[in-house]
């Protein structure tokens, strides 16, 4: 059973592997694509399954005990990550379909976001803070040309800022990883946990979390350590932008979770809670008002992605079970309203011909379904209930009440106001009013003129992302209660550490 | 910048190093050496002939399109992993076989992990070479 | 040795910083790079610097014997290293495409994706 891990990493490399054999056959590259996303759902479910009902599975790569060698470990969190990710792998894989052009399709678009998704699995999926880095980094060369494929001018500028920042953090990263390894002599996450409490000169031990800190808060985008991601985030294609909005910053996230829970507890990162706590805040008013002052659909959306990481970035500093539960499913529930968000904004371009909510109008009287369908995940993300986002909001407030932080708990409620008022501003700008070049007739649009099936693959993610959103609205006891054990076995590392170490250290 | 004696020599250069790449990936196991080495001091190879002789020529004198190795290094590597799977050991464990053959030894699958390294870091480096290189000659 | 390489570790991470707040492409990229390097040579210095045999069993024993120096940062700096060309590579490849479609290759130049479309500044 322990081996089933393998396949939500080795699915895509041997994917990517087959595509890049067969370079030319781009058909057949959509094809692939779908079906390795559906088959890793299908494995990510069954992992979720299992440590849901018999506790943490781990591998030992090669059969190098550890914590000499490197091991894979999911245990409830990683399960639900991989299969969120799974999700997102296999919505973009057909959105992709329908709106990736045939020159970037050549240039490898269907393999690089394969491998994008080998390196997020991996970095869920990895109890070894070395191979995490490994994972980060296959993760972001793939980002890095995802996101400059099809070189125009401003995917060039935001790549830039976009590389450079990622590199710097990356070699921050390095650099934490050497001064730890020096301290404890071991990488292995479980190990560090056991041995980290023991220590003898702990003199550095703030040092180096406040840099693995830096390292993650630049990949989650915390304040201030952000203005990479609404410098980039908008220019490559909205397929690229929506997967990159739905995964990359939430890996940050789980890093920043695993870490400061299992691998760091609670007194050595008493600091790193409190810097996290006040760069939650922030993270969240700096974000919104960045996207009040938007008129670009997506630079809006990029700007709210920085607006929620504040929520989860709080549930995870308050530390407390509930909080932790409720920043998980503020995460799970934003992967899936953000990403589709990113969709709509893509057949809002198609549609309307521009991402500038000056330039267009009167989708809703044009097509009121489509109106709908966007405002399923706004008003989610905004938090209207009864949507998901209202119940992972309720939660993440409820929890910031108990742990008495009064005066977040009063931020994160004003800016839930301001999400939502940019949320009816896309609606008032893009559906309600009327369109400034006069009035247009329906049916002679780019997205009229890809052919049906085209547009089913761009219709149906944005149809499965909102009635996710909606039964995690409905049915949001179940969800919850799930979330609720994932956070107890994430504060209580032990089990994490005998299913790894075996029990010997 | 064409130079008769660097032109000369990288002819005979290059099939030295190419067996040097060679005989480094083969010593990789035990000693110092290995798929990257191997495959970076075979890139070099073929960047020391492109420097000499310039990108047509080098173009012409590699067989395989590069990215056909990147994508045959990676298949290999997947490959290797293959046996420990059908052995039922722990995933990516070595495989081992005594030849019996005394200066061949025995041969595993890491071998056939590291010969896909090799295929993948020369198909990378030419890559990254051949790309700055017709950059260059078109501006 | 450790006190040089420390002074060298400095140097290097002092002059990357500088580096890469420069508005020049070029030097930002060779701040990257000192930077990666400087990390590399950190993981060494950290892992201890011992006076010892590679960590190989010999032919017949049992086990490692004598002085052996510790395998394991030296196996994190080459993959460092492995990543870090891949990533400089293609950095390099990244700036020198952005200064051909750009024209330029001043950073401060380079506003177009933090500006509101129609703002001045």
């Amino acid at each position: 059973m322990n081996r089933i891990i393998m396949l939500p990493l080795l699915i895509p490399l041997v994917t990517a592997v087959a595509m890049l054999l067969l370079r030319n056959r781009v058909q057949l590259h959509r094809v692939l694509n779908v079906v390795s996303a559906a088959l890793s759902g299908v494995v990510a479910l069954a992992i979720f399954s299992a440590t849901m009902s018999s506790g943490v599975l781990s591998l030992q790569v090669g059969g190098w005990e550890a914590p000499f060698g490197i091991s894979l470990v999911a245990d409830r969190l990683s399960a639900v990550m991989v299969v969120m990710s799974a999700l997102i792998g296999l919505c973009t894989a057909l959105y992709s379909i329908g709106t990736i052009d045939e020159d970037r399709e050549h240039y490898f678009y269907h393999p690089l976001l394969q491998l994008l998704l080998m390196g997020v699995n991996g970095a869920f999926l990895t109890g070894d803070i070395f191979n995490l880095y490994v994972w980060f980094e296959v993760m972001l060369i793939s980002s890095f040309v995802l996101l400059v494929l099809g070189g125009l001018p401003q995917q060039l500028e935001g790549a830039i800022k976009y590389v450079t920042l990622n590199l710097l953090s990356s070699a921050i990263f390095l650099a934490a990883v050497g001064i730890l390894y020096g301290m404890a002599g071991t990488l292995n996450m479980a190990d560090l946990a056991v041995r980290i409490p023991l220590l003898e000169h702990r003199e550095l031990l703030t040092v180096v979390a406040v840099l693995f800190m830096i390292t993650f808060g630049v990949k989650a985008a915390v304040f201030p350590l952000f203005f990479w991601l609404p410098a980039s985030y908008h220019t490559p294609p909205v397929a690229v932008s929506a997967v990159f909005a739905g995964l990359l910053t939430k890996v940050g996230v789980y890093a920043i979770m695993r870490f400061f829970t299992t691998v760091f507890v609670r007194d050595d990162a008493a600091l790193i809670y409190d810097i996290l706590l006040w760069s939650s805040g922030f993270t969240m008013v700096v974000g919104v008002l960045g996207a009040v002052a938007q008129y670009d659909m997506r630079k809006l959306l990029s700007f709210h992605i920085i607006s929620q990481i504040g929520y989860m970035i709080f549930a995870v500093a308050l530390q407390s079970p509930l909080a932790v539960a409720g920043g998980l499913f503020y995460m799970v529930h934003n992967i899936v309203a953000k990403t589709n968000l990113f969709y709509v904004s893509g057949l809002v371009k198609r549609l309307a011909g521009s991402y500038c909510l000056r330039d267009i109008g009167g989708l809703y009287r044009l097509y009121p379904l489509f109106g709908l369908l966007f405002l399923v995940p706004a008003l989610g993300l905004a938090g209207i209930p009864p949507l998901s986002g209202f119940w992972a909001k309720l939660v993440v407030i409820r929890a910031g009440i108990e742990a008495g932080a009064w005066g977040l708990t009063a931020v994160a409620l004003s800016v839930s106001m301001l999400t939502l008022f940019s949320m009816i501003k896309i609606w008032n700008e893009a559906f309600w009013k009327d369109d400034p070049r006069g009035e247009q007739s329906a049916g002679r649009t780019e997205y009229h003129a890809i052919g049906r099936l085209k547009q089913g693959m761009i219709i149906a993610p944005i149809v499965v992302l909102g009635l996710v959103t909606v039964v995690f609205g409905f049915w949001f006891e179940p969800f919850f209660e799930m979330m609720m054990l994932v956070a107890e076995e994430l504060l209580e590392p032990a089990r994490y550490i005998r299913s790894v170490t075996g029990g010997v250290l | 910048m064409y130079s008769v004696i660097l032109a000369t020599a990288s002819r005979y250069l290059l099939m030295l190093l190419l067996i040097f790449s060679v005989f480094l990936l083969l010593r990789g196991h035990n000693e110092p050496g290995g798929g990257f080495v191997g495959g970076l001091v075979a890139a070099a190879a073929y960047a020391l002939y492109f420097i000499a002789n310039g990108i047509d020529a080098a173009r012409r004198i590699v067989r395989f399109e590069p990215l056909g190795m990147i994508a045959s290094g990676l298949l290999l590597a997947v490959l290797s992993t293959l046996p420990s799977l059908l052995a039922g050991k722990p995933f990516m464990s070595g495989i081992w076989i005594d030849t019996g053959l005394g200066p061949i030894g025995k041969v595993g699958t890491p071998l056939v992990f590291d010969f896909g390294v090799y295929l993948l870091v020369l198909g990378i480096t030419l890559t990254i070479i051949f790309s700055l290189a017709e950059e260059d000659s078109k501006s | 040795m450790t006190f040089l390489l420390a002074v060298i570790i400095g140097v290097l991470y002092a002059a990357g910083t500088y580096l890469i707040l420069r508005r020049s492409m070029v030097k930002v990229i060779f701040g990257l790079i000192f930077l990666g390097h400087a990390a590399n040579l950190m993981i060494f210095t950290v892992g201890r610097l011992t006076k010892g045999a590679p960590a190989f069993v010999a032919e017949g024993a049992s086990g490692l014997t004598g002085a052996f120096a510790d395998p394991l940062p030296q196996a994190l700096i080459l993959t460092a290293i492995v990543i870090g060309f891949g990533v400089q590579a293609f950095t390099i490849v990244l700036f020198k495409r952005t200064y051909q479609t750009l024209g330029t290759e001043d950073l401060d130049e380079m506003r177009r994706t933090d500006q509101l479309p129609g703002g001045k500044s």
